[in-house]
């Protein structure tokens, strides 16, 4: 397992149908983003493509050679636990880019709106009334047995009210208006970095592709999450808050975009052994002496935060930061407890989450979830399990999972078993046929699956979400393995001005 | 500035300057090895010395110096936390905890010297590959050097960065003297005699002064013009004066910077007078190896105030 690694080097956990068998979803052709179904080029790759014909492929060839020389020049890599050599790896990048039209994009961008405004509502009353559950639209124990529901934060309002400062949003696509959520991610989404050079990577590398396509900017975004930050900053903390990056240390798999975050804010990179509570105030020890800080973008596990009120081994937090948290002396961000919103069991919730805080139906579509606590989902799951995903409530990394379609009969059997045994401890969802976009090869363009990571940033002041987002791609043919320790890659993305 | 940020920098460039002080002992004790016909070997011990590697050497080695086992040893062994291998991966995971203060170019410099190297360090070096290897050290060092002085603010960064390297080299060029002394010495006593050729060009090429000495005092090497010359000239860049100063100038803008002086800029002041208010003669009068090891241990406490002082472990 890579630990912290896990949020961002996931496996795609939504498997393909094929298309020699009918599953539930009616298996079709494949979805590709620039050449649809049917081979006939789609309308915002149009420009894209009249450059790309005129290219000579040994130049291109030349520059992604020259991409991954800049990558490890400027030290974008990941660092992979349990290997003492070379513990340090490039993801791989690939030059073609992943192109949405303005027109898609606005759509999604106000279905990810309504979803995390519905996200923080839920975390704010999840841990005061819990109205959703008096209501009867989440069972109690949904909230009571659920590990990520942190105890301390019940009644503690965050300065601001906002919970989840910085969302990730994973999304699917399987058709031209087709999107799924996958996966919500609220506690310290990883990979923005990536979305960022990979932008400056193809600034660099084919500077005449952006003077013919209008591509929306991303480059603000260090800039807005700083913003957005300190707008979250607690009273009183003044005009110019103190903003600092709290990160685990250099060995962290995350540590290049720690730095990268703090270096483009221009904040302090702080480790726990930098800060102490001083005076009621979390404080950082610098040349001068101590110094408050007001507002920490924490990228460390809640687990790992404080010794004195959690995890009482850990060196990576601050000992009572959580103190003076509920005292209102600091914002943390994300706000401690929000990983009971992105959790696999609330997530079959969402749909009815998102109606009852937004009183409007959810935009972005949830992949439909069969939960195995309720007996006739149980039964449908077991008959159909050769065609389905089955996954652990609690799991991640892809761990304890099933892909029905590509599973042998004993492994099919196997987990019969254990669904039966444990029905509570499983979700299972259909498999759907996500969408490729060319990656370029040795013989010219090739067809591989992609998920999509758009970046959320929530403050009083509103929501913003950076155009675009992170895409992961399949590098190998036919793989759904996104994960990146797993031959997965990742592509500038762009939204088209519209 | 957080103490933890001012100790990094502080240390990756002792680091850096420490690896290509290395990279030079080796260049001048291979040239004297290579010019000496008998007991080459013995040479080794003292480059060793001066390298401050020899302790850690006679634990893994044993009594007996080879060229090649001290070679070894100083550049690639994993052992010796001052190998160049190790300084250059030190320095560069300094680098990367201090990353927020250092420019792109400055941290793709040390990332580089530290990719370079590793790949340059990784088998054993045939001697027929030693030059390029050497060479390779001192220019990536360069490298970032120059990033450094192209690119970054000289603001209290810059300072501490800057302190690390007057340190580690006014460290490094007095050890070179101390584990030296002993052939200046004797003819010091002799007016007017030159020394060993070999052993004086071994001495200034240790320190890359061979041009500069010859462009100050000609073609006649005597011991106490060397020693002058590495001590107290104030013109030659790795001289013991020229590095007080440079160390003193640094603390000072940090004086100015944050409006306060603190117990190691009196230390620091005290360690300055003490190097340059004795002419050559009164040092060789009183002693040079006692001068040196005073000097040494004056120089360690500065370095230790000066962590206390900025906090950068506490």
């Amino acid at each position: 397992m890579i630990g912290q690694a896990a949020n961002f080097v996931r496996a795609l956990v939504v498997s393909c149908a094929r298309a020699s068998k009918i599953g539930p979803m009616e298996a079709q052709k494949t979805f590709d983003e620039m050449w649809g179904r049917d081979d006939s080029l789609r309308q915002p790759y149009e420009d894209f493509n009249a450059w790309f014909t005129a290219e000579d492929a040994a130049r291109l060839r030349k520059k992604q050679a020259e991409a991954e020389r800049l990558f490890r020049l400027t030290g974008i890599t990941f660092n992979v636990y349990g290997r003492a050599e070379a513990a340090e790896r490039l993801i791989p990048f690939d030059i073609i880019p992943r192109i949405i039209s303005g027109r898609e994009w606005s759509r999604l961008a106000r279905g990810i709106e309504q979803r995390v405004r519905a996200i923080n509502a839920f975390l704010h009353d999840i841990y005061h009334r819990q109205e959703i559950v008096r209501a009867g639209r989440l069972p109690a124990e949904m909230i009571a047995k659920n590990e990520a529901f942190l105890p301390q934060m019940i009644g503690v309002t965050p300065p601001g009210g906002v919970y989840t400062h910085i969302v990730g949003v994973d999304l699917v696509r399987t058709g031209p208006d087709e999107f799924y959520v996958l996966e919500d991610n609220a506690r310290t989404p990883s990979g923005v970095s990536y979305m960022l050079e990979n932008r400056e990577t193809m600034l660099q590398m084919f500077p005449e592709l952006f003077s013919k396509n209008r591509v929306q900017p991303v480059s603000n975004y260090p800039k807005q999450l700083r913003r957005s930050l300190a707008a979250c900053a607690p009273d009183g903390a003044g005009e110019k808050p103190t903003v600092a990056v709290l990160t685990p240390g250099i060995y962290n798999s995350a540590y290049y975009e720690h730095s990268f975050l703090a270096d483009k804010m221009g904040v302090e990179l702080v480790e726990g052994h930098d800060l102490r509570v001083v005076n009621g105030r979390v404080a950082m020890r610098t040349t001068e002496g101590y110094q408050p800080i007001d507002v920490l973008y924490r990228r460390v596990d809640d687990d790992f935060l404080d010794p004195l009120n959690f995890n009482p081994d850990s060196a990576l937090g601050v000992p009572g930061i959580m103190d003076v948290y509920r005292a209102g002396g600091i914002t943390i961000a994300n706000a401690p407890g929000t990983g009971i919103a992105d959790d696999k069991a609330i997530y079959s919730y969402m749909p009815d989450i998102v109606e009852f805080y937004t009183g409007e139906k959810a935009i972005l579509q949830n992949v439909p979830t069969w939960r195995c606590s309720d007996p006739s989902s149980l039964a449908y799951v077991l008959d159909n399990l050769a065609d389905l995903v089955v996954k652990e409530v609690h799991g991640s990394g892809g761990y304890g999972m099933l892909i029905g379609p590509t599973s042998s009969k004993r492994e099919l059997e196997e987990f019969r078993r254990k669904l039966k045994s444990r029905p509570n401890n499983y979700i299972a969802q259909p498999t759907l046929s996500l969408s490729t976009v060319p990656i370029f090869t040795k013989s010219g363009l090739a067809p591989r699956h992609v998920d999509l990571r758009p970046f959320v940033l929530v403050s009083p002041k509103g929501v913003d979400i950076t155009p675009g987002g992170l895409t992961r791609v399949a590098l190998k043919k036919g793989s759904l393995v996104v994960n990146s320790s797993q031959g997965g890659g990742t592509k500038d993305t762009w939204v088209l001005e519209e | 500035m957080l103490g933890k940020t001012a100790g990094g920098l502080y240390w990756m460039f002792r680091y850096l300057e420490r690896s290509e002080n290395t990279a030079r002992l080796i260049e001048a004790g291979q040239r004297i090895a290579l010019t000496r016909s008998s007991s080459a070997d013995d040479e080794w011990a003292g480059v060793l010395q001066s390298a401050g590697a020899f302790a850690g050497y006679l634990v893994a080695y044993g009594e007996e110096v080879t060229r090649d086992g001290a070679i070894d040893w100083m550049l690639r062994d994993k052992d010796n936390p001052s190998s160049v291998l190790n300084m250059a991966e030190a320095a560069r995971n300094n680098a990367k905890t201090v990353r927020t203060a250092l420019t792109r170019e400055v941290w793709e410099s040390i990332n580089e010297n530290w990719m370079t190297l590793k790949e340059a360090l990784a088998r054993k070096i045939p001697e027929r590959d030693l030059p390029e290897v050497l060479t390779l050290i001192r220019q990536r060092s360069a490298f970032v050097r120059g990033a450094m002085h192209g690119t970054m603010l000289r603001n209290d960064i810059y300072n501490f960065a800057r302190i690390g390297t007057f340190i580690e080299r006014a460290d490094n060029t007095a050890r070179i003297l101390d584990v030296k002394y002993y052939v200046l010495l004797p003819s010091a006593m002799a007016v007017g005699t030159n020394i060993d050729n070999v052993q004086w060009q071994n001495i200034l090429r240790s320190v890359s002064a061979e041009g500069g000495f010859q462009m100050t005092y000609g073609q006649d090497a005597r011991p106490r013009e060397i020693a002058q010359f590495l001590m107290l000239d104030k013109r030659m860049p790795r001289s013991l004066a020229f590095c007080m100063d440079k160390i003193r100038d640094n603390l000072g803008y940090l004086v100015a910077d944050y409006g306060r002086r603190l117990p190691c800029h009196d230390l620091c002041d005290r360690l300055a007078l003490n190097t340059m208010s004795h002419s050559i003669d009164q040092i060789i009068e009183m002693g040079l190896h006692e001068f040196i090891t005073d000097f040494l241990k004056a120089l360690a406490e500065l370095g230790g105030q000066t962590e206390i002082d900025y906090r950068f472990y506490i």
